[in-house]
């Protein structure tokens, strides 16, 4: 079960070359800046860019190959754009339906009240796209998708246009998708704060070429790539919701690195959470600390210890119950602690974010 | 009423000219509908050529283009000798000829609002279509067409009202033909001729009214959104 990339593209000043085995299940985020080629990757898988060197299979069915190409129509594949699409001429019901009607009775999985209800657009229905704003209409996008009952739904920065509060509205919906729909989606963005909340891997792209592909928790932390020497480097686990504690307002969440404590959250107990832990944070500590404020211990065992790009800063990756917790500390204290990898500490981590 | 006020032969003119405006707006749409949307889409070097071709009535005489239908419809032209071939009537002075005289005079009005409407749909909007599984007919019919209705709307309009009031090329074609192929703009000239001021003042007046209404029809599609949004 995969999605198999080979694509070879050039233009005048751009070069595109993308070899990648994507996990079809699951948010794969096609992650790098504007210009790297997220796009142009998307569209080739899509189909709506005709590339001639190039090969796309889904799930060992070939949609191109040297000698076939399988046109965007008959792919089982749903697309939101970047910026609206909705059509002018139909209202939001019109819009929804167009997908679901040229898909065959049989092979949808995916109703027209289940969309709806995803999406909360019970009383857009009788709504002109010209009556929406910017995030109600990327709802629509996303549920007209939907009901073609795609195998594969391919997202482009949908997002990217809209303001902070839009964006609020629709994440929660996209990670009720990747739950409940158990549809792969591959997730175009610029926005390291999005992969984080809602990736499984990451293809990161450079100038055209898949620079490295992996688990978010792995690409996160991997110190030969960006990503953790970006200001905002961490590392996020998931969990559920272990207790309540109203008493200290206290939440726990239990994750693969031990159980966390989180501020108190209306969360029921067993939900999926996923947590982030900034990795200026985090700081390290020989002995199992007492007598100290931090809350959240954990023990592991150092990795690796690589330049930051402060010259006074050292990035420890340290394996907390076989996942990896990126440490932003000075190198002062990486000489004086001797921390090299094999060593077993203690990681205090000063704060733990949810996602949400 | 009617009846007092026209001339039994106006009303047979008049009837003519709408016969003829309203087959040749149905002509036009069938042929013009392709022709705008390869003006519009293409990227070929052709499209100057044929957006020249195309514009090339507005420009031209009538009686250039008259004058030269005359001669390839003719009984000696290609157009009349194949006609011959095919064991029928050549198709200068006839109501048929008038209506191949009138869709070329014409064409511009319906190509160019179509090429423009077709043009601001866009790709996107086709893009999107085909992610819904939408063959490409399919796309054509219900997103293309209906996002470039107003385009539609006002050639329709424009080429009716022009070909209402068309007058070089028919009489260059057509000849004057009571019955057949004489329309209401040739006999207002009959009319003035015959110095029958009031008989040129009613067909005149009919034409005048009946332009008008059309533009405003025209400009009322027009009016709620000027830019015609392919998505929004």
């Amino acid at each position: 079960m995969s999605l198999a990339l080979d694509i070879a593209w050039s233009r005048a000043d751009f070069l595109l070359q993308v070899e990648c085995e994507m996990p079809s299940r699951g948010i794969t985020a096609l992650f790098g800046r504007s210009g790297s080629g997220k796009t142009t990757v998307l569209r080739c898988i899509a189909g709506l860019e005709r590339v001639a060197r190039a090969s796309v299979r889904f799930n060992g069915e070939v949609w191109q190959d040297q000698r076939r190409f399988l046109p965007t129509h008959r792919r089982p594949l749903g697309y939101v754009f970047q910026e609206s699409s909705l059509f002018a001429h139909l209202n939001v019901r019109g819009n929804l339906e167009y997908g679901l009607r040229r898909v065959p009775a049989a092979q949808r999985r995916i109703g027209f009240d289940q969309a709806v209800r995803y999406m909360g657009l019970e009383s857009l229905l009788k709504h002109r796209s010209d009556q929406l704003s910017g995030g109600q209409r990327q709802r629509v996008a996303i549920a007209r998708a939907l009901l073609t009952s795609p195998q594969l739904l391919l997202m482009d920065e949908p997002l990217s246009s809209l303001d902070l509060a839009s964006r609020r509205e629709i994440l929660p919906h996209l990670e009720r998708l990747r739950d409940e729909l158990s549809i792969p989606i591959i997730y175009v963005s610029h926005e390291i704060g999005e992969v984080m909340r809602i990736a499984d891997h990451i293809a990161l792209l450079e100038a055209g070429r898949v620079r490295a592909f992996g688990s978010i928790h792995e690409m996160l932390t991997r110190p030969d790539l960006p990503l953790a020497h970006l200001e905002e480097a961490g590392s996020i686990f998931d969990g559920v919701i272990a207790e309540h504690d109203p008493r200290y307002h206290l939440s726990y969440v239990d994750t693969a690195a031990g159980r966390l404590a989180i501020s108190l959250r209306a969360a029921p107990v067993g939900q999926p959470v996923r947590v982030r832990i900034d990795a200026r944070d985090v700081s390290l500590a020989l002995e199992p600390p007492e007598h100290t404020s931090i809350t959240n211990i954990l023990p592991g065992r150092v990795m690796d210890v690589t330049d930051d790009r402060d010259p006074a800063q050292r990035l420890v990756r340290i394996d907390v119950g076989g996942r990896p917790l990126l440490a932003r500390i000075t190198q002062r204290s990486v000489v004086q602690l001797a921390i090299a990898p094999g060593l077993a500490l203690y990681a205090q981590v000063k704060s733990v974010a949810l996602m949400d | 009423m009617i009846a007092s006020f026209y001339s039994p032969d106006d009303l047979v003119a008049l009837w003519i000219s709408l016969k003829l405006a309203a087959v040749t707006v149905a002509l036009l749409l069938l042929l013009c509908t392709p022709l705008a949307w390869w003006l519009a889409t293409t990227r070929s070097r052709l499209r100057v050529l044929g957006e020249a071709m195309a514009a090339l009535p507005l420009v031209l005489p009538p009686t250039v283009l008259g004058f030269y239908l005359l001669l390839f419809l003719g009984p000696y032209g290609w157009g009349g000798r194949l006609m011959h071939h095919l064991g029928l009537q050549p198709l200068s002075f006839s109501f048929g000829g008038l209506v191949i005289g009138s869709m070329l005079y014409s064409m511009p009005f319906v190509i160019q609002p179509l090429q423009a409407a077709f043009h601001a749909v866009g790709t996107r909007a086709l893009e999107v279509a085909a992610t819904l599984r939408a063959r490409p007919w399919d796309r054509f019919f219900t997103v293309a067409v209906p996002l470039a209705r107003r385009g539609f709307i006002t050639g329709s309009v424009l080429a009716f009202a022009h070909t209402l009031g068309e007058f070089g090329v028919v009489l260059m074609l057509g000849g004057n033909i009571p019955g057949r192929t004489q329309t209401a703009s040739i006999v207002i000239f009959n009319h003035v001729e015959a110095l029958d001021y009031s008989g040129a003042q009613r067909l005149s007046i009919t034409l005048l009214v009946a332009c008008f209404i059309l533009l405003l029809i025209v400009y009322s599609a027009n009016r709620s959104r000027a830019e015609v949004a392919a998505v929004a």
